[in-house]
């Protein structure tokens, strides 16, 4: 006899357990995993390896790396410690990326939603609105806006998320556009359920994994800003950023190039990871993209 | 069965399959020969490996995940297996051809047709151009193509579906192959134009003397056009033999049930259902789909799906609404949930017009005429757990979240699922079973009229039988209005009391399905039903568990 239809199948290992084996595959990935693992703990560690305010003298000025035990990447020309602003600046540099990120994914996951699911007339306004935003340059933007708002970190934070949230706008709205017309979603509107229930509980969870890869893109991108911003002096002053440090290593470049290339490397090893760990959960979120 | 020196040979062949996959071989120790002049069909559900059999002749396996184990492959006495790729070559597409399942993709949309036969002209005749010309227009002529010399020049968008697959079947005859692997050439086409192409591919090897190897999952289709059957079942062969011998003496329990499964072409006798009050009426429904095209795109013709349409629907009655493709079938259906607004008319849920109500109204209306839909993978949310995916209809409705999944529970064992399947995700499910739980999602709702879209058509034919039956037992049951649009007439004449035909929008025939079937007034509807597969042949043996 045949075997019956309603036999069910084994059942297969939770999501979790797919997901971390698929992205384990990604050699590159586990490296920005690490990377990321070390930023993050070197943010946690910050107040107890380095007691005391990162920016307060901590011995002559301009002693290079590896001379003196008391800091050991040396000191900047006001004697401030490397070695503290690189783990007080993971902090910053953190905190900016993770606010910033989650800020304009909001935006435009709402911004993206309305305009991807109801098309028309919502769908032309929101589009030419992020068109406008899309004309002007990122920085340029940036810089008007913390030229307005002033140099505070919350406001350096919000105008970073204001000027990133096009492109996962767009993004979205492509996703709504093509998930919409699914068999799935004409299910639920059969059942009576609201629009506002459809784009965030039928619609939104199908198109998070490509958000959730983009959303590496864009906080590698906001560290990046703010370090920009730091360098041409727009940085919040009363905090070590790494964009500060490189800001004000610049003046001594010739003399003492560590004061500026250390917490570059920092940058570097950062925005590296985010990329990995972008180009992993791809890989893992979207198996069938590869190959 | 001219004569009978064999083509293809295939001796004990077993294709391995990657670690990790369902089952270590894709085909176990095949044993089968396709004489010149002869068509033999491999019969099996998805997943029995006979795509995979074709893949192995051809060398187009994708190895080195799947890779031929053992046994030998004989192509006019030479070992296919132990030639090189580049003699293998010099085989493919010249002495041995394919026909796929979807002439649109199989078909490169950028070059004509003729560009895509001289192709294969070009590459395996000497010859010159117009002589090359001259045979591709003989061929397209050959397989009844009308005004062959436009088809030369069309692009494949530019021709129906069934002409599509004519071109494909010219390029496969082009060189006079000696033998032709159709690899479910006529599942993606209309019943009409099914019978024509099987016609043809009958015609066309009778005069060639070729040997085909055709795949199918579908009997009708084997009883229509096969000389011998190999029957697979999770590649293992389970029987062979003269067609007209399995078809109507199968020995072996799967093909047994498997032909137990083919729905029979006797409808049911009719319900007398017309006193009981009409629970869903359509009247004067049009829909046309606008011309889209802008400045330079150029106009585009409206087309019009659906051409005043009125039917109406009895309690506890079954209502069949049937045709081709392009028909409208499916537009009624969207149009009578309102998941597509109609250009104008009514649609009367007891007595309430939901083609009127405001769009708050609707959502409570919503509750009493739920759908089915026909491919239970897209439209089951993948992200949610299935008694989530039972339970959303209620709980929008305000019914209580744990009173609902309760509920979802209970529902589960009415569509024979067990409690232990509530809290997995589709993706775990087999195509019935997703099916059975697109069911019970609108069952949840209570609702008066349910309305099926195709919802057997992309399953295989044992679980067809199966949720058939069980869509039959619920219906009679809880004394459910069911309108049901197919396009399989063997299907219909299971599950309904009354059939619309429709052809272009339009209704052309209407009556209870017996007297339909067995007296069709209207041309098409005479046309349809003398064009469904195997219609002279009656499955043996009737299996009630299975049927």
């Amino acid at each position: 006899m045949t075997t019956l239809d309603t036999d069910l199948r084994p059942p297969q290992p939770p999501r979790l357990v797919v997901f971390w084996h698929r992205y384990r595959r990604n050699r590159a990935a586990l490296l920005g995993l690490f990377l990321f693992a070390i930023v993050v703990l070197m943010a946690l560690t910050a107040g107890l390896i380095e007691p005391g305010d990162p920016l307060r003298r901590a011995g002559p000025p301009l002693t290079p790396p590896f001379v003196d035990m008391a800091t050991p990447l040396g000191t900047d020309q006001l004697g401030r410690d490397i070695l503290a602003g690189i783990f007080y600046g993971a902090r910053i540099s953190l905190l900016i990326g993770v606010a910033a990120t989650l800020i304009s994914i909001a935006i435009g996951v709402v911004i993206g939603a309305l305009s991807g699911y109801f098309g028309g007339w919502v769908d032309d306004l929101l589009m030419r609105i992020t068109e406008a935003f899309q004309t002007i340059p990122n920085f340029v933007l940036l810089l008007t806006l913390v030229a307005i708002l002033g140099s505070k970190i919350e406001w350096i934070t919000l105008a970073i998320g204001l000027v990133s949230w096009t492109a996962p706008a767009r993004m979205v709205r492509a996703e709504f556009m093509s998930l919409r017309g699914r068999e799935f979603v004409d299910a639920a509107r059969n059942l009576g359920v609201t629009n506002t229930s459809i784009i965030f509980k039928e619609i939104l969870p199908n198109a998070l994994p490509p958000i959730i890869v983009y959303a590496s893109v864009i906080m590698a991108l906001a560290i990046l800003l703010e370090s920009a911003l730091a360098f041409l002096g727009l940085g919040d002053p009363n905090y070590a950023s790494w964009g500060n440090m490189i800001g004000q290593g610049r003046a001594v470049l010739r003399t003492a190039w560590y004061c500026a290339a250390i917490p570059g490397i920092a940058i570097v090893l950062t925005v590296l990871s985010f990329s990995l760990l972008g180009e992993g959960l791809n890989d893992a979120l979207n198996p069938r993209q590869k190959k | 069965m001219t004569n009978n020196t064999p083509v293809l040979e295939i001796q004990d062949l077993t294709v391995a399959l990657p670690k990790g996959a369902d089952r270590p071989f894709a085909l176990e120790g095949l044993n089968l020969t396709v004489n010149s002049g002869e068509i033999v069909c491999l019969v099996g559900e998805s997943g029995s490996g006979k795509s995979l059999s074709a893949g192995a002749v051809m060398r187009l396996l994708p190895e080195p995940d799947v890779h031929v184990a053992a046994g030998s492959i004989r192509f006019n006495g030479q070992d296919l297996l132990a030639i090189s790729e580049t003699e293998m070559k010099a085989i493919r597409g010249n002495r041995i051809s394919m026909i796929f399942q979807e002439p649109m993709t199989a078909l490169n949309p950028q070059k004509t047709v003729g560009w895509q036969i001289d192709e294969v002209l070009r590459l395996h005749m000497k010859g010159n151009r117009a002589a090359r010309k001259a045979h591709a227009i003989e061929m397209l002529n050959r397989v009844h193509i009308p005004d062959p010399v436009s088809a030369y020049n069309a692009y494949p968008h530019q021709i129906s579906g069934g002409q599509r697959q004519r071109v494909m079947i010219a390029m496969s005859l082009c060189l006079s192959p000696r033998l032709i692997i159709a690899d479910e050439p006529t599942t993606a086409l209309d019943v009409t134009t099914q019978l024509q192409i099987l016609k043809l591919i009958r015609e066309l090897q009778e005069q060639e003397g070729a040997g085909v190897l055709f795949i199918t999952h579908d009997f009708g289709v084997v009883a229509e056009i096969a000389d011998k059957v190999v029957v697979l079942r999770q590649g293992e062969m389970v029987e062979h033999g003269p067609a007209a011998e399995v078809l109507n003496s199968p020995q072996h329990p799967y093909t047994q049930a498997l032909i137990a499964s083919v729905p029979a072409l006797t409808p049911p006798p009719a319900k007398p259902v017309s006193t009981m009050p009409v629970v869903l009426k359509g009247t004067g429904l049009n829909k046309t789909f606008a011309a889209r095209g802008g400045l330079l795109s150029g106009k585009r013709k409206a087309v019009t799906a659906v051409k005043d349409l009125s039917f109406h629907l009895h309690k506890g009655e079954t209502l069949g609404v049937v045709g081709e493709s392009g028909s409208g079938k499916t537009t009624v259906s969207r149009i009578v949930t309102r998941l597509l607004e109609a250009d104008s008319g009514a649609v009367e849920v007891d007595g309430t017009d939901l083609l009127a109500c405001s769009p708050r109204e609707l959502r409570a209306m919503r509750k009493e005429i739920q759908m089915v839909f026909q491919d239970p993978m897209a439209s089951l949310n993948p992200r949610k757990r299935v008694v989530d995916l039972i339970a959303q209809g209620p709980i929008a409705h305000g019914e209580k979240p744990e009173k609902a999944r309760a509920r979802a529970r209970d529902l589960l064992e009415l569509v024979e699922l067990s409690p232990s399947a509530a809290t997995r995700f589709p993706h775990e499910f087999s195509g019935g079973q997703r099916q059975r739980i697109g069911i019970a999602r609108a069952l949840a709702m209570e609702p008066k009229v349910i309305v099926a879209d195709e919802p057997v058509s992309a399953l295989d034919v044992s679980v067809q039988a199966q949720v058939l039956k069980l869509l039959a037992d619920l219906r009679d049951r809880m004394d459910l209005s069911l309108l049901f649009v197919t396009h399989d007439l063997r299907v219909a004449a299971q599950l309904c009391d009354r059939i619309i035909v429709m052809q272009k929008g339009e209704i052309v025939e209407q009556g209870e399905t017996a007297s339909v079937f067995a007296d069709p007034k209207h041309e098409y509807t005479q046309n349809l039903l003398s064009s469904i597969p195997g219609r002279d042949w009656t499955p043996p043996t009737r299996n009630t568990d299975a049927a």
